[in-house]
Formats: structure tokens, C-alpha cells, sequence
């Protein structure tokens, strides 16, 4: 197999293979100030091992990378939890403005009341959306909020004197990043078992909660995309045992408009940017992942945050009284910020609920036109995403349907998550999809369901119009070759 | 019509119809009835002409650099960023993908971190370099716990240079609070290597510092590694990579992680974020290494591709035993780090890292001259330099906004009792005739007093 | 599924082998079967100390990672080092080649408490 070091071909080759010595890619300026020697006590560098390329070389390369991505600019992406909405562009053009783009965050206040006011008015707007009483824009992901969130928890428990609380429970149906997050704050992460309807098993959780849990991390509507049906219940059991409740937000899509997590019992939860409020993926990150909080723990969040000392004239910041302290440098991803400050400001009170109801409704109409041949487990109306599976016929896996999919021009959804469910297919169309796209999707599931039966073996090679293959992802953990030394290739 | 909602009245019927409903609110009911649509007080919706309308109105309330001479570093700096790169990043194929879980879909994106990962390494001098972490602070915080999670959770003290940027400090005390651990260093004001040495003992399980630092020393830091490894511990080192185009690479003298901002390699200041978090290990330690890998590997038809590999490190496989949490990283950034050290290839970095030394040290030349003001760097630096003035740096920095000049940050900002230091930046972008305008304004300031 | 008639088992799908107080320890086939292909096997140093029940090492696949846990207490011997280069015999020769460690069993009497070749298949065939 051609891992050999010495016989690796690309598809498009390394951008040190284009190097020429003498190539450059930029002009720079002459110097206009005298020459220095360098300090002969600091060991100098001898060789520096970068290539030498000049600006159309690098300019055809990596467009011609970029033409072998999918993306939601070019494809649908149905990825379950992951809200892949459309990006406006108006808030990439906004988050350029010089103003923006070339402002120091340690500038002296009064020459940066422009960003500390956009900060103001984001944290805000997510208070108001979630009915929090204090939001930190800081995280800069959904798992950095978690953490915050966590650790906010472990900070109230301590104030009070309780050094007994060393458990958090979590849902079976909860994304990695729960349990992630629960250790790196120095807990112990317990799981709970979902009943047949999807939701939190309420007895176990009675019977778990004691003086011994600091907390419950819930995500509503959960991983299932289903709106948990007794969550004031839920939110009860765990503060009459004296634990707090924690709630990951990365399904807030379903909820805009229509309820505040805060009303039900919530009293910390993360923002995930870059999937409700509509921020690039940027092919991973940067998201953002914000904080909201309740009175509990509003003292406890992490900080610098901005507050007004002067409403609409002057902001100021500050941390909050008993903060957790800083997660990273700075504020926050402030370009991400600028983005979600846009789409909010864009869409207002209205049109965000609007988002939520046709989100809803498209992921209600697209489980419709599938669930007679794609079996849904937990069948009862969804919220913004469902989870159907992909066992459609003997021998045929969730992979093979996912592959497949890309023969077809469509991004596949979310495969093998929930962990609760075999087989699974976490499908989100979001509500920038119009309702040809979603029937078209439909069909196309439809026919590969066909295929799965007459021709199998056109799934399990799949996909066949990318520009490579099925990947063998053992081979790349078995022998590792992580960067151009360990090619082998000079 | 909503923006970016396409449904039509019609569609919208047809869709409810399918469903048997009358009214989208129907699908709603699973909210308890008391908390239903609550009221949602935000301002009302605004068309795209006046959303940037109150965008620009909202930006020309802040001062931005390049309305200025412009001297503020501390952590993020104003490095050249060329058009073509902005014109390449902002691609909606390299924006709008998502992370390359299906690598079918994804070659583009997953030869970019492959090529990011290689570039990386070979400016740091070290095995391996993941795809991001969030920011030099966070990465820092990150590389610490993996000192200890590699050293076997016995040893419980991480030894910090005191002269790391204070918010990053402030981030590591963050991430290390859960886990019992102590420091030294930040409190004893330790920074140079003998001063750090004498710090390190069997509880030790990591030294960690910066290059340059804070303040923009340049420190020798072979004889503090080789002291750390020989007590058993393991040797973070937090790099600015610009000044590695000049400069002996941590990987050459021996540290085990390094770790870093990498805003400077082709992002705006941006407000100070989104940044870039620099993590590199050495050997072994990759399989404790947080963070996303792109590597190698064939199709069925021995085609070479990338995939996302070592997944069994992440939260997505491993949950609450995986070596970190993180899953959305700083992609994006990433990308503009490598297309930024693509086009500017060997010898522009160099030119861009002689550029900055020489004008670094021209302005502290001419600032160091002026009566009443002191440079306080005793040897070598990089970037920046500390300059004591006569009357307190706040002042200062007050008085020179209105002649649109920015000296740069005081440091009583993150140390109180510095009240007339000012940390003075000059990259490549600063030309002579702003430093020589901005001697011309301290010497004044300085005439007054 | 095979089943070697000559080791005894855990729940948690390892095997041992006695031979005289020193024990062969390896993960079950059904265990390799499971997991799918390996990648990597973390193994302890040569000269820990485990006890019966303890996680001593990790075997990863593509999709998972299991901790293996100690079927007895002792202290660890040697450990297969063929694993570093060639982790796949884990799955080609789970009860052979594919062996994890060998540990020399301070409390012999524990391997009586492991279950049969007939009780683990039975146990498996319940799951």
C-alpha cells in the first residue's frame, strides 16, 4: 500500500514540493532604519526549513485545495447537533471593517468603546434570549463553556463549605465533550440511563441524587433531537438534592423564541456561536462558546465581562465578584462575536423564533418523507434534528449510507452519535434549507435505500465521485506520518 | 420574507399539511404551556444596509491601529498581512466546511492542516504539531496538564517563569485549580535560569517559559532544560513564532512541549481574538497530546489521502478519559498561519523577523536617549522593550492619543507598582519617520515635566 | 468466537494462563472482535505493581479505546513488545502472539476465582 514513504502521490501536491530556491511569495520593504548585528549570547538559528514559492504558486495551491472540500457554501450539510446553517456574508464583511479587524484589545478604554459596547450588547441579547442573568462571551468553544460551566459549579459548592460533592451526572445520549469537560474541572462523571421515550430516567435520577452530587449536565432538546418532556421535573430533583443543573446549548436552534432554558430550571449554560447564531465553521474552528448564568452563579463567571457604568455612553470591564478567572488571553474570539452580534441585530426577536419554528418544521417534514424505509427509533414528533438508522438492509451500515450520500452531492449527517442508539444517523436540516433541498435530500436517501437492496455493493465501495476513496483510517493510527519529516520526502 | 428563511406561504402549507398540522406553534407543545414563547425584548430586525450602517457606527468608536503610529504589543501584534491571503481564507470552501470528519469531503481542508502541522514543526524544530489549540494563554494551560498527566500525576509543581505573559498565567491557574497543583516561580519573581533552576526539585513535573518574554527579553534556555530533565521534569517552552526566523528553535535545545500565539502569522489584531494556539510535542508524548491530527494514509485504489487520525486521544471517542475536552478548534486561523508562512516562504520570514529586530532596536536607541527616560531591558530583546519615563506611563499614553500616536501599553495595567514603565512594540510595519515622531512626543512630555 | 479451553476468563474479557505462579494475560476474542482492528496497545513498565481488577493498560482501535484490567495481582514481568510494531496480532492471535503482559501473581490462589472457558462462553452468548 502506498504508505511508503518514498511513493507518496497527493491529489494535489505539498506546497513544498512547488519550492524553488529564490522564490518569494510578498514584497516587503526596504529597511529605513540602520542594521544591528543580532546578540551573539542568543543561539541563532541556522537553517529555517520553509518553502520558497511565489504568490501564484501559493494562490493556485490552496484554491485548488479549497475545490475539493464540500462546504455549505457548495453542498447541504444535514449534521446532527451541529446547526449548519447558512453564513451571511454580511457579517464576514462586518467583522473586516478596520475598526474591527485593527483594534488592540489592551487599548486604553476610551479608545475602544466601540468593541467593549458591541461585547456589551452580545452578552445582552444572549441574557435575554436564555433569561440568564449574566453572560461572559470568553469561551472560545462549546467545550471551553463547558468547562467554565463546571468549574463555576465546583467554585459555588466550595464557597458553601460542601467538599462532598464530587459527582456530575450526564444523560447516555450526551456528546464527548460532557464527560470531557467533567473531568478536566476534577470531577467524577456518572452516566444515567434514558428511558424508552428518550427522555432522563427519572427514577434513576431520583435514586443517584444525593449530598454527593455537585450536579446534572443536560442538553434540551437532547441528542435524540427530542424535547425532554419533564425537564422542570428533572431541574427539581437535582436542586432539592442541593446540585445545580448545567445545560449545553448546542441545541438552542429548536428553542429561539420559544422557550428560555433559565425558566426551567437551568442554571449555567454554554452558547455554541458558530451553530445557532450562525458563524463559519472555518473547517473546525474558531467557534465561540459563551456562558450564560443565574443568580446562583452569575458571581462565579469567568472574566474580564463588560458592564455599563453609563448606559449607551460608557463600558467598562470588569470581573464578576467570586470569577473562576480567565480561560484564554483576552475576551474572547471577538471576530466570531462581531458575526453573531450581526445575526442577531439582523434578525431580531421575531425573525430568530422564526428560525426555530422552521427549523423544526423541516426537520418534522424531512423525518416524514423518510421514516417509512429509514427506521426512527424514538418516534414521536422531533424538534430541530432527528435520529433515524441506517441498517436499511442485511450487511448495510450507517457508513455505507454516509458514503453513499456523497455520490449524491450531500453532505451525510452526524453517524454513530448518539452512542444510545446502533446505527445512527443524527439528521439537522436546519431552517436555511428550502423545502426542495430537504425533498431532494429525501430522494436521494430513498434511492440509496433501494440501492442497499438491489446493489449493495455500490454502498460499500462508496463514495465513488470524490476525489479519493474510502480512507483506511487504521492504517493512518497504526503508522502515524503526522507532517513532511515524517514522509521521508526532503 | 425572514432573511436567510426561504419558505414561501406555500411552502410553509404544504410542509404542515404533510405533517397534518394547521400551525407551526403545533410542534411546539412538548414546551410546558407557561413558559411557551416567552416575550423576546431585542431591538427590531434590521435590513443589511442598516445592520452595517450600525456596524460601522459601532467600529468608529474604536481607535484602530492603522489610524495611528502604532507601538501596543503585549500579546498581540500588528504584522503584515497580505491580499492574497485574505482572498485565499476567505474562499466559502475553506469557511463554510465543517470539521473533516467524512475526509472524503474534506481533502482540502485536511492537507491544509497537514501542511499547517509540517510548517509548524519545522519552525518549532519538533516532532509533532497538532492542528490548534485555542490560544497561546489556553495552550500554555493545556501543555502544563499534560506535563503532569505524562509524569504520572505524582509530582503536583509546575515551576512558571514569572516573566510569561500575566494573562497566561492567569490560564493556567485556571486549568490547573481542579487538580490540586501548585506553582512557582510568578510569586518568588523568578524568570532568569538560575533563578528557575533553584526552583526545581522531585515535587517539579514541568519548568515552563517564555521566548521571548513578557517584556521581550531573549533568554538562553539550553542549561535550565538540561537542569529540568535531570530532576525528572519536562520542559515547556512558549514561543512567539516570529522570532523563530532568527533564533535557535526550542526543539533544537531540547523541550519536551512547546507551545505558543500564532496570531502573528497572518491574523489581525482583531480585538484579541480569534487567536491561534500553538502545540507541539516531542516523541512519545503525541499520544497524550490534546488536540485534532491530519495524517496520511490510502484509499482502496492506493490513493494517498488525509484523515483525521489518533481520534482515541479525543473527547468524541475516549469522553471522560480523553487527554483534553477540546473539539472546535481554531481551524481557520490555522489556515491563515499556513498560507501566511507559504508566501512568505524562508526568506521572507526572515525579513520580516531582521525587520522588526533592527526597528525594535532603533526606537529604543532613540527613546533610551531622551532625557528622563530609561530603557530597562538589560540584554537582549525582540520586539519590545520596557522604557521607564519621567512622568507615569498612563499619562503618557493619555496625552500622545491626541496626537494620534500609540507608545504603547503601561504596564501598571497587569503590574501596580510600575506606574512609569511603558512595554514599547515595533514590528516591520513601523516605519522610521513614526518612531522618529514618536521620540519627538515623549521628548516634549519629558520637556514639560 | 473461539475460546481457548486452556486459560480462564474475566467479564471484562481478558484471559490468563497459568504457568506455575507466572501468568500469560491477553484480551479475549470476542474482546478484538469488538474493538476491530488495533492501533495501539499502551502498555505498563516492566516492575509495576497491579492489583487484581486494576486498569493496567489501554487497547485502541480506530472507534474505541478499552482499558484492560489485571485478571490477577502481582507484579508485571514482561510485556509483549512484538505489540509496538504489529498490534494487529492482537486481533490475528488474541490467546498467542497477541498477549499483553505476564505477571508474576503475588496471591496464585486468585486465578481459581476467574471464570471457565464454558462459563465465559456463556456468559459472552448472554451479552
Amino acid at each position: 500500500m502506498k504508505t511508503d514513504k518514498k511513493s507518496i502521490r497527493t491529489v494535489e501536491p505539498f506546497i513544498w514540493e512547488l519550492s524553488v530556491p529564490g522564490r518569494v511569495g510578498v514584497s516587503l520593504p526596504e529597511a529605513d532604519v540602520p542594521e544591528y548585528p543580532l546578540p551573539g549570547e542568543i543561539p541563532l538559528r541556522t537553517e529555517l526549513p520553509l518553502p520558497e514559492v511565489s504568490e501564484l504558486d501559493v494562490v493556485r495551491h490552496f484554491t485548488r485545495l479549497s475545490r475539493l472540500n464540500f462546504s455549505i457554501d457548495t453542498h447541504m450539510y444535514p449534521l446532527g447537533s451541529c446547526t449548519m446553517k447558512y453564513n451571511p456574508k454580511v457579517n464576514d464583511a462586518v467583522s473586516s471593517l478596520p475598526g474591527f479587524s485593527e483594534a488592540h484589545p489592551l487599548l486604553s478604554e476610551e479608545l475602544c468603546q466601540g468593541s467593549l459596547e458591541l461585547l456589551y450588547r452580545l452578552q445582552t441579547a444572549l441574557a435575554e434570549l436564555s433569561g440568564f442573568q449574566a453572560v461572559s462571551l470568553q469561551p472560545a468553544a462549546g467545550a471551553q463553556g463547558e468547562l467554565a460551566g463546571v468549574l463555576m459549579i465546583r467554585a459555588y459548592h466550595l464557597d458553601r463549605g460542601d467538599r462532598k460533592r464530587t459527582r456530575i451526572l450526564i444523560p447516555d445520549s450526551a456528546h464527548g465533550t460532557n464527560p470531557a469537560s467533567v473531568s478536566m474541572a476534577g470531577f467524577t462523571a456518572e452516566q444515567i440511563p434514558s428511558d424508552k421515550r428518550g427522555n432522563v430516567d427519572l427514577a434513576v435520577l431520583r435514586e443517584r441524587c444525593d449530598d454527593t452530587v455537585a450536579g446534572l449536565m443536560i442538553t434540551n432538546p437532547n441528542t435524540l433531537g427530542l424535547f425532554e418532556e419533564q425537564i422542570e421535573e428533572v431541574t427539581a430533583i437535582v436542586h432539592q438534592a442541593g446540585g445545580l443543573v448545567y445545560g449545553d446549548g448546542a441545541n438552542f436552534n429548536a428553542l429561539l423564541g420559544y422557550l428560555k432554558p433559565a425558566h426551567v430550571g437551568i442554571d449555567v449554560m454554554h452558547f455554541n456561536l458558530h451553530k445557532t447564531f450562525s458563524t463559519p465553521h472555518g473547517g473546525g474552528g474558531p467557534g465561540a462558546g459563551p456562558v450564560g448564568a443565574g443568580p446562583a452563579l452569575a458571581p462565579y463567571l469567568p472574566g474580564p465581562i463588560v458592564r455599563t457604568v453609563e448606559p449607551d455612553v460608557r463600558y467598562t470591564l470588569f470581573y464578576p465578584e467570586k470569577t473562576i478567572g480567565r480561560l484564554k488571553s483576552f475576551y474572547g474570539n471577538f471576530g466570531v462575536l462581531v458575526r453573531a452580534f450581526t445575526y442577531i441585530l439582523q434578525m431580531g426577536g421575531e425573525g430568530l423564533r422564526a428560525v426555530a419554528e422552521h427549523a423544526v418544521l423541516n426537520a418534522n417534514y424531512l423525518k416524514h418523507l423518510i421514516e417509512k424505509r429509514y427506521r426512527i427509533p424514538y418516534n414521536r414528533p422531533c424538534m430541530h434534528e432527528f435520529v433515524a438508522t441506517g441498517d436499511v438492509a442485511p450487511g448495510v451500515h450507517t457508513m455505507d449510507i454516509a458514503k453513499r450520500l456523497l455520490d449524491y452531492g450531500f453532505h451525510p449527517p452526524t453517524v454513530y452519535f448518539p452512542l444510545i442508539v446502533k446505527e445512527a444517523l443524527m439528521i439537522e436540516p436546519t431552517e436555511t434549507e428550502s423545502r426542495q433541498t430537504l425533498e431532494a435530500f429525501a430522494e436521494a436517501l430513498l434511492k440509496i435505500a433501494e440501492e442497499a437492496v438491489s446493489s449493495p455493493e455500490l454502498l460499500h465501495e462508496a463514495p465513488h465521485d470524490t476525489p479519493v476513496g474510502r480512507l483506511d483510517e487504521v492504517r493512518a493510527a497504526r503508522e502515524p506520518i503526522l507532517n513532511r519529516t515524517q514522509t521521508g520526502i526532503t | 420574507m425572514i432573511p436567510y428563511i426561504p419558505h414561501t406561504p406555500e411552502d410553509r402549507q404544504v410542509m404542515l399539511s404533510a405533517l397534518g398540522l394547521t400551525n407551526v406553534e403545533e410542534l411546539f407543545h412538548s414546551i410546558p404551556q407557561k413558559h411557551r414563547k416567552p416575550e423576546i425584548r431585542l431591538p427590531s430586525p434590521l435590513s443589511e444596509a442598516e445592520v452595517v450602517r450600525e456596524l460601522k457606527r459601532i467600529a468608529s468608536r474604536n481607535t484602530s491601529a492603522e489610524e495611528t503610529a502604532f507601538f501596543l504589543g503585549a500579546g498581540a501584534y500588528r504584522h503584515f498581512v497580505p491580499a492574497a491571503l485574505e482572498a485565499i481564507v476567505s474562499r466559502g470552501e475553506f469557511l463554510t466546511s465543517y470539521t473533516p470528519y467524512q475526509p472524503e469531503a474534506s481533502q482540502g481542508t485536511l492537507q491544509a492542516m497537514f501542511e499547517y502541522q509540517s510548517l509548524l514543526a519545522d519552525l518549532l524544530g519538533m516532532d509533532t504539531v497538532n492542528a490548534s489549540h485555542y490560544d497561546g494563554a489556553a495552550a500554555l494551560a493545556e501543555g502544563v496538564l499534560l506535563a503532569y498527566r505524562a509524569k504520572g500525576g505524582e509530582r503536583k509543581t509546575a515551576v512558571l517563569s514569572s516573566a510569561l505573559h500575566p494573562e497566561y498565567i492567569s490560564t493556567v491557574r485556571t486549568y490547573i485549580e481542579p487538580h490540586g497543583l501548585r506553582i512557582r516561580g510568578p510569586g518568588e519573581g523568578a524568570w532568569k535560569p538560575e533563578e528557575l533552576a533553584a526552583l526545581v526539585d522531585d515535587s517539579v513535573f514541568c519548568v515552563a517559559v517564555p521566548f521571548p518574554t513578557f517584556l521581550g527579553d531573549l533568554v538562553v534556555y539550553r542549561t535550565l532544560c538540561t537542569a529540568t530533565h535531570e530532576k525528572g521534569a519536562l520542559f515547556v517552552v512558549s514561543v512567539d513564532p516570529i522570532s523563530l526566523a532568527l533564533f535557535e528553535p526550542p526543539g533544537a535545545y531540547g523541550a519536551d512541549i512547546v507551545t505558543g500565539e500564532g496570531q502573528s502569522l497572518g491574523s489581525h489584531l482583531s480585538f484579541g481574538g480569534p487567536g491561534l494556539g500553538i502545540f507541539a510535542t516531542r516523541g512519545e508524548l503525541l499520544r497524550k497530546m490534546p488536540g485534532r491530527l491530519s495524517g496520511i494514509t490510502c484509499d482502496r485504489k492506493d490513493r494517498n489521502g488525509f484523515v483525521l487520525t489518533l481520534n482515541t486521544r479525543e473527547q468524541h471517542i475516549r469522553r471522560e478519559k480523553a487527554t483534553s475536552n477540546i473539539c472546535s478548534n481554531q481551524g481557520h486561523v490555522a489556515l491563515r498561519a499556513a498560507v501566511y508562512l507559504s508566501l512568505l516562504g524562508k526568506t521572507g520570514l526572515r525579513t520580516v523577523a531582521e525587520l522588526t529586530y533592527r526597528k525594535a532596536r532603533y526606537a529604543s536607541e532613540r527613546l533610551g536617549s531622551i532625557p528622563g527616560y530609561r530603557v530597562m531591558n538589560s540584554g537582549p530583546f525582540f520586539r519590545e522593550f520596557v522604557v521607564r519615563c519621567p512622568i507615569p506611563a498612563e499619562e503618557v499614553v493619555h496625552r500622545l492619543a491626541t496626537q494620534k500616536i500609540i507608545p504603547g501599553l503601561p504596564l501598571s495595567r497587569y503590574y501596580p507598582d510600575r506606574t512609569q514603565d511603558l512595554l514599547v512594540c515595533v514590528t516591520e510595519l513601523n516605519t522610521k519617520e513614526e518612531i522618529d515622531r514618536l521620540a519627538d512626543a515623549l521628548s516634549r512630555v519629558g520637556a514639560e515635566v | 468466537m473461539t475460546y481457548d479451553p486452556d486459560v480462564k476468563y474475566q467479564k471484562s474479557h481478558e484471559w490468563a494462563r497459568k504457568e506455575g505462579t507466572l501468568f500469560t494475560v491477553g484480551i479475549t476474542d470476542y474482546a478484538q472482535d469488538s474493538l476491530g482492528d488495533v492501533v495501539f496497545v499502551e502498555l505498563p513498565a516492566v516492575g509495576k505493581v497491579v492489583k487484581k481488577g486494576e486498569a493496567f493498560g489501554v487497547v485502541e482501535s480506530v472507534k474505541a479505546a478499552s482499558d484492560v484490567y489485571a485478571p490477577l495481582s502481582g507484579t508485571i514481568v514482561e510485556v509483549n513488545s512484538k505489540l509496538k510494531d504489529d498490534p494487529a496480532l492482537v486481533n490475528k492471535e488474541p490467546f498467542g502472539g497477541g498477549w499483553f503482559v505476564k505477571i508474576q501473581a503475588s496471591n496464585p490462589d486468585e486465578y481459581e476465582e476467574l471464570l471457565s472457558f464454558t462459563e465465559y462462553e456463556a456468559f459472552v452468548k448472554g451479552l
